[in-house]
């Protein structure tokens, strides 16, 4: 599809006067299931919010030779770039078709905007069949499960042909089914595109990441594949630290809960 | 042109903006801090200056009687907030823009009920004496019942920011606002929060009431014509900020009444208007703001 | 069932025209007919709140505005009508000499006066909802400072009487474009213009909501940072439906005067707009019929009950709000498909709470 790189450069994030990001530097390939990672506060979000245009930002963040920072978001997206959010946001009151149908809507004339739908779109169908959504077509969005709308959501993005897919916990609450499928399904779609995840989830992270950036306090701490990232005393030092877990592998479970703890200030 | 006719509306335009402000201050509480939008304060404001009519017709002597008043007027009004906070807001905190509605329905009962039990054409609040001289400044004279208006506004400002620094409710209410959950993780009864914030806000509504009352007439129209003007106070201040809801309030205070003295009143008054609803296309997070990560 | 419902709301429509366009005038008394044209005048506006509020998810407490456009340009054209050669009488009371105000001058023409109830609300409703939806102003702001220009611009009319007729209005229309308002034919053919214009605004609405529009409509009000994250601009999907709630208001004020034959501030203001919304809220912001029938139920009761029982009216009229956006805030015309999840469910759903995320979105930023 494209061999356009996302390269994030020195990137920095302040909120009045807090440096959320100071000088975080990345970078990710099609092919690769890039895994950006680090306890809560760490600027993971905030990294994907100043690359999606919705923080201010200073560095750089380009796509290709398209500098991304400083563009409105409607026209970051134009440019290939989509995103979900931490917390799933679907249009609740809309079927999956329409969902689907509005975030495919943006390679047709205005002028459609007027006219009803007729059919179903070749890419919406293929993005379905991808996702496994294809039985709930006509399902309103907001009773799908918790694991169907964050599927919904990577459909969203499949259709509205995405080139660069930043996931923001793709498989917070989901089951260990579910996310065995979500990671097989990024894997898959990873093939074409640039595939960017923050995660809480270390056991999901081990077996699905490619590549791995590790974020403490705003500054990248280590870097490199899991089983590099892993052996990291600096990593393992952070997490002992913030979290109180006695081994790394306690990392699952103990950062999730203080997510939850924290999660509206996110948001 | 003569010194008085420039300080005039200056002065006239200050006691106004503070009663813009004790009216827009209940608001800045309920609105700012919880998120609600109440249209029925305005008609807290009118049952604070009833509730000051009242006191009146049991302690006779207006010298007396402003002064107790003014705190049964908080409590009454505060009353009314609490009772509505209980029987409707509670059940709406995460639908805000429908609590704008549900109040406009509060506040037309209000007015109505306030025209069935008093006479139409309103009531007369005796001024106290205390109030009648005037301040010689640069040979005009500020009559002291502005004066008044802006002390009264000044104190209540000044103990509603240390209540809320530093009281332990204060804090309390501060830690709800920022992280509703957190808070209640920690073993703050959010549910009490609300219902006295919701008292103080309404109450503070009700001391304006009284205020209100000596110097415009106390009828049942009266709450009608201040929320507007406070909401855009509040708005034009900036969310939950104090410092801003005060300049903001003394910025169109004085604004009306220069206006006023240029035009007509009723001029003035779109004039002011038209001036806020500019200054919130440059500003529309209002004079004062804290950046944070904007919402998703 | 859902390919087929769209058909369905156009057969309702149909009976619904029948009803207003047959029907009526041939079992109501004159009385009754202009009542009922008063009624579709609101009802009018209130299918363009029904699209900007209700779809949309902004609150436009401030719909006076381009009520009084259209009901000014109107009620200028007509009342120069009646005059004549002459200067309108109630100018004349004030002052026997003074002049025309120059922004009469062009309402004299019929052709311009139709244009203006189109092109001014379009052009003011533009200009204001691009400044404010590309600042993101939205919530309760919007609705706050909708009502704010409602009020400023009923005061400055009641504040220039000269020029306006202030707080009396205009009135006293002696011809409609020609017709004689008095003769009871031509009043029913006002009327059925008035009928016949709320049965296109219910097709216009009937198909932006089954369009792509309508579905992107209801994205932006329940959503609106996840529309900017599929590439589209929802200031510009906002301001199409608020303009076009703004120009059926002002066509709603157009036939509201030679209707009513009198237009004033009164009709206009706070009051007047959030009576506006009422029926909205009544009959359901969301749905196609809802807002329209239940416009023209509160229209009905504030001019029978309003007038024989006021205070009881008002009591009625705050309880209306509470009771309904407490306990139906999809109005009645939620109530068929309650009554048919409790019968499948004990518990119904709760109501939609990602609109209500996106309030308090809209509230706190």
């Amino acid at each position: 599809m494209t061999d356009a790189s996302l390269i994030v450069t020195d990137l920095h994030v302040e909120f009045s006067g807090f440096v959320a990001v100071g000088g975080v530097s990345f970078d990710a390939h099609p092919g690769e299931v890039r895994f950006l990672i680090g306890p809560n506060g760490a600027g993971k979000t905030t990294c994907i919010d100043a690359i999606t245009g919705l923080s201010r930002a200073t560095g750089s963040a380009r796509l290709g030779d398209r500098e991304l920072l400083g563009t409105p978001v409607h026209k970051i997206v134009r440019l290939g770039i989509g995103r979900t959010f931490q917390t799933a946001s679907v249009f609740d009151e809309l079927t999956v078709l329409q969902n689907l149908d509005i975030a495919a809507g943006r390679h047709r004339p205005w002028t459609s905007l007027l006219r009803t739908r007729r059919g179903v779109d070749p890419s919406i169908e293929r993005a379905l069949e991808e996702t496994g959504l294809t039985a709930e077509l006509a399902t309103p969005a907001g009773i799908l499960s918790h694991g169907q709308k964050q599927w919904l959501e990577i459909a969203m993005l499949l259709v509205q042909d995405a080139k660069v897919l930043l996931l923001d916990e793709p498989v917070a609450g989901m089951s260990q089914d579910e996310r065995t499928a979500t990671g097989e399904l990024l894997q898959r779609i990873a093939a074409k595109r640039i595939v960017l995840v923050v995660e809480h989830d270390m056991d999901f992270m081990r077996r699905f990441a490619t590549r791995v950036t590790v974020l403490h306090q705003g500054k990248v701490l280590s870097q490199g594949t899991v089983a590099e990232v892993q052996a990291d005393p600096k990593v393992q030092e952070v997490y002992l630290g913030t979290a109180g877990a006695a081994t790394t592998a306690a990392m699952a479970v103990v950062p999730e809960t203080v997510a939850a703890m924290h999660q509206p200030e996110e948001n | 042109m003569h010194v008085d006719a420039l300080i005039a509306p200056l002065l006239n335009g200050s006691a106004q903006g503070a009663l813009l402000l004790l009216a827009a201050l209940g608001l800045s509480l309920t609105f700012g801090q919880m998120g609600v939008i109440n249209m029925a304060h305005g008609e807290f404001l009118m049952i604070g200056a009833f509730a000051a009519y009242l006191v009146q017709q049991v302690i006779t002597a207006s010298d007396l009687s402003i002064p107790v008043a003014l705190p049964v007027a908080f409590v009454v009004a505060g009353l009314f907030g609490l009772l509505l906070e209980v029987t409707i807001i509670q059940w709406m905190y995460r639908r805000p823009l429908d609590t704008l509605l549900v109040t406009v329905g509060v506040g037309l009962i209000l007015q109505q009920a306030a025209l069935h039990i008093f006479p139409s054409q309103g009531v007369p609040v005796e001024k106290p004496s205390w109030l009648d001289g005037q301040l010689s400044i640069l040979g005009y004279q500020w009559p002291f019942r502005q004066l008044f208006t802006i002390l009264l506004a000044s104190v209540c400002v000044a103990a509603l920011a240390a209540w809320l620094k530093y009281t332990s409710f204060g804090r309390r209410i501060r830690a709800t606002v920022h992280n509703r959950d957190l808070a209640e993780t920690s073993g703050i009864s959010t549910r009490t929060v609300d219902r006295l914030t919701f008292f103080t806000g309404s109450g503070l509504a009700g001391v304006a009431g009284v205020a209100a009352s000596l110097i415009g007439g106390t009828n049942s129209q009266m709450g009608a014509q201040y929320i507007i003007p406070a909401f855009l106070v509040v708005a034009a201040g900036g969310i939950g900020q104090l410092k801003g809801t005060i300049v903001a309030a003394w910025a169109v205070g004085v604004a009306l009444a220069y206006f006023a003295y240029w035009t007509t009143g009723s001029l003035a008054q779109v004039l002011a208007f038209i001036l806020v609803i500019v200054f919130l296309q440059v500003r529309p997070q209002g004079l004062f703001t804290v950046r944070t990560r904007s919402l998703v | 069932m859902t390919k087929l419902k769209p058909w369905i709301s156009l057969g309702g429509i149909g009976v619904f025209a029948f009803l207003l366009l047959g029907v009526a005038p041939l079992v109501l008394t004159d009385h009754w007919i202009n009542n009922l044209g008063k009624y579709c005048c609101w009802a009018i506006v209130a299918v363009g709140i029904g699209l900007a509020w209700g779809r949309g998810g902004m609150l436009v407490m401030g719909q006076g505005v381009f009520f009084a456009l259209g009901a000014y340009a109107m009620a200028m054209h007509l009342t120069l009508e009646t005059a004549g050669d002459r200067i309108p009488g109630f100018m004349v009371l004030y002052d026997p000499l003074a002049p025309l105000p120059a922004f009469w001058e062009p309402f004299r023409s019929a052709g311009f006066t139709l244009l203006a109830i189109v092109l001014l609300p379009v052009i003011v409703s533009g200009i204001l909802g691009y400044a404010l939806f590309k600042r993101r102003v939205k919530g309760a702001y919007f609705a706050i400072l909708s009502q704010a220009l409602a009020v400023a611009l009923a005061t400055l009319i009641s504040s220039t009487i000269r020029q306006t007729g202030g707080d009396t209005g205009l009135s006293d229309f002696k011809y409609f474009f020609g017709f004689v308002l008095n003769d009871p034919a031509n009043k029913l053919l006002v009327y059925l213009i008035a009928a016949g214009l709320l049965v296109v605004c219910l097709l216009a609405v009937w198909q932006l909501y089954r369009s792509r529009f309508g579905e992107l409509l209801v994205a932006t009000r329940d959503a609106e940072e996840r529309v900017r994250f599929l590439g589209y601009d929802p200031a510009n999907v906002k301001l199409v439906a608020f303009v076009a709630s703004a120009l059926m208001a002002s066509i709603g004020g157009a036939m509201f005067v030679p209707i009513v034959g009198i237009i004033t501030p009164a009709e206009i203001g706070a009051a007047a707009s959030i009576l506006m919304i009422a029926g909205v809220a009544l009959g359901g912001r969301a749905s196609l019929f809802g807002p329209a029938l239940g416009a023209m139920a509160v229209g009905w009761g504030q001019s029978s009950l309003g007038s024989t029982w006021p205070d009881g009216w008002t009591y009625i009229l705050g309880l209306l709000f509470i009771v309904v956006i407490l306990f139906l805030p999809n109005g009645l015309s939620s109530l068929p498909a309650r009554f048919a999840a409790a019968r499948r469910s004990p518990a119904p759903p709760p109501p939609t709470p990602a609109a209500a995320a996106a309030e308090l979105e809209g509230v706190r930023s």
